[in-house]
């Protein structure tokens, strides 16, 4: 009974979700929040991988995001899209809703594979090291999509409405709210697999003690590459996902700011915390709406908070602890002694 | 076909030369004591054999296999398992944790598996748990199994630390001065922990001590270095009569 509390809490929120944007009692706005909610979620739980569990401290999120953001739309473009550019469309409409998931699945795989050229010559080095790597690289891959004309350059890419459209043509559903939801899940099944595995526990031995890790038998190379690769892969299914919300993108997007965002949200949840990384994603896309009237004011107010925050609880809200410990109930009524799911 | 051939090593750190020309040889089930006084090149002899340092000279044989070129975890998936002189456990991690990461060796199953948590995930699993608590219950560690070693007191860490090496089911067990900041009754445990795992495992011991009472009760045979080379080798009453031994202790003059 128990394994299937998850589950059935989990689809019943995606049904009221649905049906309250289906009926109008949420309206546009909010759904668009929800909708950034999520993207959040999938941004500071993937980074909280590198600089939570496993300790090192990447600065350059934002550019894997950008990879899987441009891959996605491109490619749906490509494929889907009527008149101009490549020459498309070469797929009907109606498929968009069986290939979109594979679209942000290639944006992921190619961010995985940009994190892969990253982390081979950065991971000689170790913390300041690749902070400043990871911020380099994230201002190549911005300029070079600045530079590549095909994309549009500093003036941006879009068509992703198109796309988005031809899936309600086929059913109208709030189509978009659903691929989040659903990639949210993706996320955090994923991350949760990978960090309770003996594989993932071994990233928590690297930051603890690198040197004990590799004498104890941990390809520590292997592992910093592999959790690496999923950090930056997941990123950039949430570029995907950015990129068709919005429905246009430019290099702009992708600045250092959005991956300070992302590392604001690591620490304000509390590193190596799961629970922590999606609860402060949520209050920071809200505290960031609250704040909307500030207008540039609110880029004074979040940094102060910071600020405290790092005096005040510097381990943010549960450092390197879940939900589950804190709750005690909560692990009694999913059944998880010790470890589960 | 000896199981440890460490033949004419040599180890040098830009003009200093830290070991030099160190040999020693283990057949199967030998408990043997290296000893000298601080600075020697113990613990370098050590991190060569492990793979954490190539040697500048010399080789490294275990059951006949050169280790030069393999990095630590590959030596020590080998067989060769060590402990640190100031203790290294992964102090935020459950000690079962401790004793589950450290067989990753033969985790035997890759990433997708972990995803999918397919059949040989859990297989796999099960048994890494499996052998943890036997190890665990082994050197009567079970009941701490949930606790994190910070919290441990230091004799208890040490015995973690003991228990992780042997996870990694080893031929060889380097302990690298075990008795290190111990309390004389927690040394007394420690004797006999040693000659429990010597007794009840089939492994060779290494072990660097600098607590001469431990040495002598335990090893057999025990090795002396000072400045990187080997000035006796032989038994406990051997070299406690070896001048150079007392030389190398307590300076010509006092004598």
């Amino acid at each position: 009974m128990r394994r299937f509390i998850v589950p059935a809490a989990t689809a019943s929120l995606l049904g009221l979700i649905l049906l309250a944007s289906m009926t109008d009692a949420l309206n546009l706005y909010w759904q668009s929040v929800l909708m950034f909610m999520g993207i959040n979620i999938i941004l500071s739980t993937s980074l909280n991988l590198v600089n939570g569990n496993m300790g090192e401290f990447s600065c350059g999120h934002a550019g894997f995001m950008a990879v899987g953001a441009y891959v996605s739309s491109v490619l749906a473009v490509a494929l889907f899209a009527p008149g101009g550019f490549m020459g498309g469309p070469y797929l009907p409409g109606y498929l968009t809703v069986f290939i979109f998931p594979l679209l942000l699945l290639a944006g992921g795989l190619a961010a995985a594979v940009t994190g892969l050229l990253v982390a081979l010559p950065s991971f000689k080095t170790r913390g300041d090291y690749l902070a400043i790597i990871t911020i380099a690289a994230s201002y190549i891959i911005k300029s070079t999509i600045e530079n590549v004309g095909a994309v549009g350059g500093a003036r941006g890419f879009m068509g992703m409405a198109k796309i988005t459209t031809a899936m309600t043509d086929v059913w109208d559903i709030p189509w978009m709210l659903l691929w989040v939801f659903a990639a949210v899940i993706f996320t955090l099944v994923v991350i949760r697999r990978y960090v309770s595995s003996t594989f993932g526990k071994g990233v928590d031995a690297v930051r603890q003690d690198e040197i004990a890790a590799e004498i104890m038998s941990v390809d520590t190379d292997r592992i910093k590459l592999v959790t690496f690769m999923l950090s930056s892969g997941l990123a950039g299914i949430a570029g995907g996902l950015f990129a068709f919300v919005l429905g246009y993108i430019n290099p702009g997007s992708f600045t250092i700011i959005k991956s300070t965002e992302a590392m604001v949200m690591v620490y304000l949840g509390g590193m190596g915390s799961i629970s922590g990384a999606t609860l402060s994603a949520i209050v920071f896309t809200l505290l960031m709406e609250v704040l909307r009237p500030l207008q540039v004011g609110k880029w004074v107010i979040i940094p102060m908070m910071l600020i405290l925050l790092m005096q005040f609880r510097p381990e943010g809200f549960f450092g390197h602890r879940e939900l589950t410990d804190i709750v005690p109930g909560l692990r009694r009524l999913l059944g998880r002694e010790g470890d589960g799911k | 076909m000896a199981l440890l051939e460490v033949v004419n090593l040599t180890r040098d750190f830009g003009g200093l030369r830290a070991v030099c020309e160190f040999e020693t040889t283990f057949d199967g089930r030998e408990l043997m004591g290296l000893i000298g006084p601080n600075g020697a090149g113990k613990t370098t002899v050590f991190n060569v054999v492990s793979g954490f340092y190539a040697p500048s000279a010399g080789q490294v044989r275990f059951q006949g296999k050169n280790t030069a070129g393999l990095k630590p975890h590959k030596v020590t998936a080998l067989g060769i398992a060590r402990t640190f002189q100031n203790i290294r456990l992964w102090f935020d991690l459950s000690v079962i944790d401790n004793i589950r990461v450290s067989q990753y060796y033969h985790l035997e199953y890759g990433l997708w598996d972990c995803f999918l948590r397919t059949e040989r995930y859990k297989r796999r699993e099960a048994a890494i748990e499996h052998n943890a608590q036997e190890i665990l219950e082994a050197l009567n560690l079970a009941e701490f199994a949930q606790e994190l070693p910070k919290n441990l007191p230091y004799g208890l860490q040490r015995r973690v630390e003991i228990a992780r090496a042997l996870s990694v089911k080893p031929k060889l067990l380097m302990l690298d001065e075990p008795a290190a900041g111990l309390s004389s009754a927690d040394v007394d445990d420690l004797i006999k922990l040693i000659g429990w795992i010597h007794k009840e495992f089939d492994l060779a011991i290494w072990m660097i001590e600098h607590q001469m009472d431990v040495v002598m009760k335990l090893c057999p045979r025990i090795q002396v270095i000072d400045f990187g080379r080997t000035i006796a080798d032989g038994t406990p009453a051997q070299i406690q009569a070896n001048p150079d031994v007392i030389k190398a202790y307590l300076g010509d003059d006092a004598i």
